[in-house]
C-alpha cells in the first residue's frame, strides 16, 4: 500500500517536462540531406581543409560504408536513416557585429537561456573588441554553436601560457602538424561504427594543446548545442597535453527540445605525454525525450584518453541526464608505466531514457592503476546499464583495478543491469570489482519529511548523497550545477 | 496541544487502531505504554502522516488544525516531531546537511529566515555539547554506522536543533544502556516548558524514571484502556500488562 503510494508520487515527480528544451531561428547555411562522397567534398571544402584531411576523411566514409552499426548495448530504436540526415549546417556569416544591438537577437535569447553572463555573451557573438580585458572569472569557453563555432574567448591569457583553445576547423589552418599528427591516432577511422562516420562527417569541436611543463590558467569550457533540426551533430574533439602538463575541460550540453530523434556521435581524443595529467568533466543533458519518449538525442560518442607517457593521468568524469539513448564509455589505455586512468559516472534515466555506458580500462605498462566509479540512477520505464571493461595485458605487471558500481532505482517499472568484463593477461594483477543495487526505500522518504523537507527536496539529498563520490571530483562549478541537474532531472520522480 | 478523537486506522486493510480518544495539553508530557502489538507505533506513524496508514475515521487536532490532512512535512514545520524506533541510514548524506536543510525547510514554511551555515554551525554545536554528544556526529552521514545508541542519541540532538512543539518519542528508549537513557531524558526534559508536549511510548517503566510523565495511558488493542498519573506506570511495572488489560475486558 505504501509501496503504490510512493511510486504514485515518483511517476509524477520523475514526468517533469525538460526545462532547457528551445530552439533558435537563425538564417542556416545547409547541406542536403544525405550522405555520399560529395557530402564529404562539400564539408571539407566549406572549411577550405587541406588535402590530406579530405583524403582521410574519405578514407573513413570508405570503411565506414562497409561496417554494420553495433547491436550490443542494451539500446532500442528505430533504424536510423543515415541518407535521412543533413552533415552540415552553419549560421550563415556575416561580418563582424559592432555591438550586442547588431548581434541577431535570437542568438543572444540562446545565451541568455543558457545562463551566459552578459559579457561573455558579446564575446561569444563575435562583438569586435568585446575580449578586451580580463577582469571574468577564470574560466575559458569555445562555444560550438551547432557545427561552427562562433566565438573563442580568452585567447590572450591562454597564448600567453602557450596553450592552444581553439575551434579544431581552425587548428587545421594553424596547427596543421598537431593535428596531423595526433588526430585519429587514439580512435582511429575504423574503431567503431559511429567513430568512423564521425571522422567522415565531423564539422567542428575543440582543439587544445598544452605545451611541456605548463599548468593551464584557467578551467577550459564548452558548451555543445545542437540547433538545427534533423542535423546530426559529430563533434571531433583533440586534447594533448605534453610532457608533465595539465590541463582540466569542462564540457556541458543542453539541447533545444524537438520531437523528432536527432542524432549525435561525437569524438573526443585525450593524449597525455609523460607525467602529464588531463581531467575531463562532463554534464550532459540533451533532450530526452518527452515523458511517452518521443523524442530525444541519439547520442553515441566514443571517448578515449591515451596515457601515452609514463606517470600520466586521465580522468574522467561525467554526470549524464539528458539524451533519449546515451552509448557512451569514455575509456583510458594505459600504455606508460605507472599511468594512471580514472572514471567517475553518474548516470539518471528517467521516463523512457535508455543508457548504456561505463568505461574500458587497458592496462599495458606496468604498475597501472585504475579506479572506475559507477552511479546509475533509473526511475520511470527507464533502462540503466554499466557496461566496463578492465583488461590487463602480459606486459602490465603489478596492474590494479578497482571498480565499485552501485545502482538506485526508483519505483519498479524502470532497469539496472551491470555488466563487466574482466580480463587478466598477468597473474600480478589485482582487479576488485564491487556491485550494489538499492532502491530509495519509503522509509527514507519518510524520514525525511517527517523532519520537514518536501518529497522532492528528499529525493534530491538522497540521489546527491548516492552520488558523492563521483560529485566530488567535479570541478566546484560544475558540482553545483549537477547537483541542480540532478534534482531537476529527477522532479516528480521521488528520485 | 494536540486532541485526539475517535481516531480508527489501519494498515493493509487491517485495522490496527480502533478509536484513540486521547488529549496532551499544552506543556504536559503523556506516557503510552502498552504490550506488543496494541498499536503503539501505528499510532506514532498516523499521527505524523508516514503513508500506508490509513485512518478510517475520527480526527486529531494539533493547535486546533486538522493535523490529519497536513503533508508529513507540514506537520513537521507546525512543530511535530517523530523520534524514529528505528532511524533511516541516509548513506552520503552529511547529518549537518541534512539538519540544517530540514531546519531551515522548516523555517521557511513557518515564514522565519533561514539559518546561513556559521548560524546553523554554532546552533548545533551548542546543542551537541549540551547533551554531551561528540561533534563528530555531525560530520557522519546520517545514521550510517551508528551503533544502535547513537542513533537514538542522534534522534535526540536532531529534536534539540528543530525545537518541536510536540515530540513523539516512539520507544526511543529501547535498546538502549543506563548512560545513553540519561541523555535521551535530558534532552526530552530540556525541551520542556509552557509551549511544549511530548508523547513518550515506551515498553517499560524504566524511562519514565527519567523523564516523569504527567499522565500516563494503557494501550491495548488499538484501544486506551486506562490512563492514570506516574503511579500508573510503577503498577505496570509490579503487575505486568496481562492484570490490567485483563481488568478492562
Amino acid at each position: 500500500m505504501s509501496e503504490s503510494a510512493t511510486l504514485e508520487t515518483l511517476n509524477a515527480v520523475t514526468a517533469t517536462p525538460y526545462k532547457w528544451g528551445f530552439s533558435t531561428d537563425i538564417e542556416m547555411d545547409m547541406a542536403p540531406k544525405g550522405l555520399t562522397e560529395d557530402t564529404i567534398r562539400l564539408i571539407s571544402a566549406r572549411k577550405e581543409e587541406p588535402a590530406w584531411l579530405l583524403a582521410w576523411r574519405l578514407e573513413a566514409f570508405a570503411v565506414w560504408q562497409k561496417m554494420e552499426e553495433p547491436d550490443w548495448a542494451r539500446v532500442k530504436h528505430p533504424p536510423i536513416d543515415y541518407q535521412d540526415l543533413h552533415y552540415y549546417a552553419a549560421p550563415k556569416k556575416k561580418a563582424g557585429p559592432k555591438s550586442l544591438d547588431e548581434v541577431d537577437p535570437e542568438l543572444l535569447r540562446t545565451y541568455e537561456k543558457l545562463g551566459i553572463p552578459l559579457k561573455e555573451r558579446a564575446i561569444l557573438a563575435g562583438v569586435e573588441g568585446a575580449d578586451g580585458e580580463g577582469d571574468r572569472p577564470q574560466v575559458a569557453m569555445d562555444a560550438v554553436f551547432d557545427s561552427v563555432s562562433v566565438a573563442t574567448t580568452f585567447k590572450a591569457t591562454l597564448a600567453k601560457a602557450g596553450v592552444i583553445f581553439c575551434p579544431i576547423s581552425e587548428a587545421v589552418r594553424e596547427h596543421p602538424n598537431l593535428v596531423q599528427k595526433y588526430l585519429g591516432s587514439v580512435v582511429p577511422q575504423s574503431d567503431n561504427f559511429f567513430a568512423a562516420l564521425n571522422c567522415a562527417v565531423f564539422t567542428d569541436g575543440s582543439f587544445v594543446y598544452i605545451p611541456p611543463g605548463v599548468r593551464c590558467p584557467m578551467e577550459l569550457s564548452t558548451y555543445f548545442r545542437i540547433n538545427a533540426r534533423n542535423t546530426g551533430q559529430f563533434e571531433r574533439t583533440l586534447i594533448i597535453a605534453d610532457a608533465g602538463s595539465y590541463v582540466s575541460y569542462l564540457e556541458g550540453c543542453t539541447a533545444p527540445q524537438r520531437d523528432e530523434n536527432q542524432l549525435h556521435a561525437a569524438v573526443v581524443e585525450l593524449i597525455a605525454h609523460d607525467d602529464a595529467q588531463i581531467k575531463y568533466s562532463t554534464v550532459q543533458n540533451w533532450y530526452p525525450g518527452d515523458a511517452e519518449g518521443r523524442g530525444g538525442i541519439y547520442n553515441f560518442v566514443t571517448k578515449r584518453g591515451d596515457c601515452r607517457g609514463a606517470r600520466s593521468k586521465i580522468s574522467w568524469t561525467q554526470v549524464e541526464t539528458g539524451s533519449a539513448i546515451t552509448w557512451k564509455y569514455p575509456s583510458c589505455v594505459l600504455r606508460g608505466d605507472d599511468s594512471v586512468g580514472e572514471f567517475y559516472s553518474v548516470a539518471v534515466t528517467t521516463n523512457y531514457q535508455q543508457a548504456d555506458t561505463g568505461t574500458k580500462m587497458i592496462h599495458i605498462g606496468r604498475n597501472t592503476r585504475s579506479t572506475i566509479v559507477s552511479k546509475g540512477i533509473s526511475a520511470g520505464h527507464s533502462n540503466n546499464t554499466y557496461r566496463g571493461q578492465v583488461k590487463v595485458m602480459p606486459k602490465a605487471h603489478g596492474a590494479r583495478n578497482h571498480t565499485q558500481c552501485d545502482s538506485l532505482l526508483i519505483g519498479s517499472t524502470c532497469g539496472a543491469h551491470t555488466v563487466p568484463y574482466i580480463e587478466s593477461r598477468n597473474p600480478t594483477a589485482k582487479l576488485e570489482h564491487e556491485a550494489t543495487t538499492s532502491k530509495i526505500a519509503e522509509d527514507q522518504l519518510f524520514y525525511c519529511r517527517q523532519r520537514g523537507l518536501s518529497e522532492e527536496d528528499a529525493v534530491g539529498l538522497i540521489v546527491n548523497g548516492f552520488c558523492k563520490d563521483v560529485l566530488k571530483e567535479l570541478p566546484m562549478e560544475f558540482a553545483v550545477e549537477a547537483q541542480k541537474l540532478l534534482a531537476v532531472s529527477l522532479e516528480g520522480s521521488v528520485g | 496541544m494536540l486532541k485526539i478523537e475517535g481516531l480508527t486506522a489501519s494498515v493493509d486493510g487491517k485495522a490496527i487502531l480502533k478509536g484513540i480518544d486521547l488529549v496532551v495539553p499544552d506543556g504536559e508530557v503523556h506516557a503510552i505504554m502498552g504490550p506488543n502489538g496494541s498499536g503503539k507505533s501505528t499510532l506514532s506513524y498516523v499521527l505524523a502522516g508516514r503513508d500506508g496508514y490509513e485512518v478510517t475515521g475520527g480526527s486529531a487536532a494539533f493547535d486546533g488544525a486538522d493535523l490529519l490532512a497536513m503533508e508529513p512535512e507540514a506537520r513537521a514545520a507546525a512543530g511535530l516531531f517523530l523520534a524514529f524506533q528505528y532511524p533511516v541510514e541516509l548513506p552520503g548524506v552529511n547529518n549537518a546537511n541534512f539538519l540544517r536543510t530540514a531546519l531551515n525547510a522548516q523555517r521557511r514554511a513557518r515564514g522565519e529566515a533561514e539559518l546561513d551555515a556559521v548560524q546553523f554551525l554554532k546552533l548545533s554545536r551548542a546543542e551537541a555539547k549540551r547533551l554531551s554528544m561528540p561533534d563528530d556526529m555531525l560530520k557522519r552521514n546520517v545514521n550510517v554506522g551508528f551503533s544502535g545508541g547513537e542513533k537514538k542519541r542522534n534522534e535526540v540532538l536532531q529534536m534539540a536543533i528543530l525545537r518541536p512543539k510536540l515530540a513523539i518519542l516512539d520507544e526511543t528508549d529501547s535498546g538502549l544502556d543506563i548512560d545513553a537513557l540519561k541523555i535521551v531524558a535530558d534532552g526530552v526534559n530540556a525541551l520542556r516548558g509552557p509551549a511544549t508536549s511530548a508523547l513518550v511510548i515506551t515498553h517499560y517503566q524504566r524511562l519514565l524514571d527519567y523523564i516523569v510523565p504527567d499522565r500516563v495511558h494503557v494501550l491495548a488493542g488499538g484501544r486506551i484502556i486506562r490512563s492514570g498519573g506516574p503511579e500508573l506506570a510503577l503498577e505496570l511495572e509490579a503487575s505486568g500488562y496481562a492484570s490490567v488489560v485483563a481488568e478492562a475486558a
